[in-house]
């Protein structure tokens, strides 16, 4: 028996985070400059595409399809979402469609790894970027979604029922993943030319704004969705996705007005994907004030860990694996702090509510084990690319632009002088 | 025949433009450029990455002017540009040979 409410609120949901990624795409091509912005967002929508073919294929059933052992990998009982149709998955009570939660889970794959391409602005060969999506959805992102999202009555995914760690809505699967991934891919493909020598600053601040408005607003689908139902559960979700997005937001800003002696655009539009980022495995099992304290760290903390990676020496362009990657892995800890169960009967108690270690252990465990798959599958898998049919770009075509290099095409016609 | 140039604070141009329209100006080529002088440039701040931002958006203006002309329009365009602060701008003024109006294959003082 399918519950109709339940069921509108996922369809939606699906179409919310499915907006994400077309925001992303103007949040991240905001950030480079004018002679590849183009590229920066061919790059989300290619994932939108390949993605989709894959997740139809043999992606959702391999990621969501009955456990084929050890926790590890689903089978291929769905594939093509033949037998999908008409099936039905969800607690008692609130059944959904099959499909309607593999549409829901296909946008967390593309967001995922759209994400990633913030690390290689400017300087990745673009048939090389497909067929990484192509591969790295397959041997990344389908196990460990598998792992931290395939529930299925304790015989699922080893994080979500044998580990028995807390996520939410992704912050294992969605922001360490990508964070490492984009780590391993920053460090393969090396600087951009000019790195801390040449000014690479955004080229449009508004459309980073619009940008980060457009994920914002996706989010509440990505983490109230994640719910998959229309009720308690979904609405603590929503609001605290709102508090922590909007406090981490401010506490950016304050952080740098403290630091540089400004307030910046872009650090308010930062501060909220952190915030939302850190939200994210947690919206489900803390408390709004929980949210607030997340939020509140969020910021400052991603703010930190962004100017790190001038003193570390990798060119994470657009700061994937700062705002994601340490995002996510505070918020995965954070339930092993924040966690009550008057948030969720189903979650756990954090050290702070008389819980034991034995959460936070376990919230560990599902950080590093994500952390080291992710960027040790994503190095391999980049280092083959770039020795067979290359990943970066030659110098040249670094330097004219990537949008008139393999897409024939740029971004807007402007005859003054300066920084194209 | 004389050929006013002058690099000015973009902010300023309407208050220049409107005051040599007033005193008599019958044309002027106006285009955005970029430069530095003894202003240098700016420090702009992305997520703690300070970049220097040396060339700074200017206007130039350009006036074709009869000799006579030449002192009033410069004293309008420097009682109008003049904040007092650095970056002002800069006026020079250059001999030119020959103007021609292309509509009507008018030279010199007729072509003005």
């Amino acid at each position: 028996m399918i519950n109709s409410g339940d069921t509108a609120w996922v369809l939606a949901s699906g179409a919310l985070v499915l907006f994400m990624t077309p925001g992303l795409a103007i949040f991240y091509g905001g950030m480079v400059r004018a002679k590849s912005v183009l590229n920066m967002m061919m790059m989300s929508f290619a994932a939108i595409g390949v993605t989709t073919i894959i997740w139809v294929l043999y992606g959702y059933s391999l990621a969501f399809g009955p456990d084929s052992g050890h926790g590890l990998i689903g089978n291929f009982s769905q594939v093509g979402l033949t037998k999908t149709i008409n099936e039905t998955v969800g607690a008692t009570g609130h059944h959904i469609p099959a499909l309607a939660f593999a549409m829901f889970q296909l946008t967390f794959a593309i967001v995922t790894v759209a994400l990633v391409s913030g690390a290689i602005a400017d300087r990745a060969k673009y048939g090389s970027w497909v067929l990484f999506v192509g591969v790295w959805i397959t041997l990344v992102y389908i196990p460990v979604a598998h792992w931290a999202f395939a529930s299925q009555h304790g015989h699922g995914g080893w994080i979500v029922d044998r580990l028995g760690a807390l996520d939410f809505a992704g912050g294992t699967v969605v922001e360490i993943n990508s964070g490492c991934a984009a780590l391993a891919l920053a460090i393969v493909l090396g600087k951009r030319n000019g790195f801390r020598r040449d000014p690479m600053r955004p080229h449009n601040m508004p459309l980073v704004l619009l940008g980060a408005g457009m994920l914002w607003f996706g989010w509440f689908g990505f983490n109230a969705g994640s719910a998959l139902s229309a009720g308690n559960l979904a609405a603590t979700a929503m609001i605290n996705t709102q508090v922590a997005t909007a406090a981490a937001a401010m506490s950016w800003v304050v952080y740098e007005k403290i630091r540089e002696g400004k307030s910046t655009t872009l650090g308010v539009a930062s501060g909220a994907i952190a915030g939302a980022v850190a939200i994210t495995p947690a919206c489900g099992f803390v408390t709004p004030l929980g949210a607030l304290a997340i939020g509140l760290i969020a910021g400052p903390l991603a703010s930190f860990a962004v100017s790190r990676k001038y003193k570390l020496g990798y060119d994470d362009s657009l700061d994937v694996v700062g705002v994601h990657g340490i995002g996510g892995i505070l918020g995965m800890l954070s339930i092993g702090f924040l966690a009550t169960t008057a948030a969720n009967k189903a979650g756990g108690l954090g050290l702070i509510n008389h819980g034991s270690l034995s959460l936070l252990s376990k919230q560990f465990i599902a950080i590093v084990a994500t952390a080291v798959f992710s960027f040790t599958m994503t190095y391999i898998i980049a280092r083959v690319i770039s020795k067979t049919i290359g990943f970066r770009v030659y110098h040249e075509e670094e330097l004219e632009g990537l949008d008139t290099t393999f897409h024939a095409e740029s971004a807007y016609d402007l005859t003054g002088s300066g920084n194209r | 025949m004389k050929l006013i140039t002058a690099i000015i604070k973009p902010a300023k141009l309407d208050d220049i433009k409107a005051a040599l329209q007033a005193a008599g100006v019958q044309g002027m080529t106006v285009s955005e450029t970029k430069g530095f002088g003894r202003q240098k440039g700016h420090t702009e701040i992305y997520r703690g990455a300070e970049y220097t931002v040396d060339l700074i958006p200017k206007v130039r203006i350009e006036i074709l002017a009869e000799d006579a002309e030449v002192e009033s329009i410069v004293d309008v365009i420097l009682v109008n540009a003049n904040t007092g602060a650095i970056g002002d701008g800069k006026v020079w003024v250059m001999p030119v040979d020959s103007v021609v109006r292309v509509r009507t294959g008018e030279r010199g003082g007729d072509a003005l």
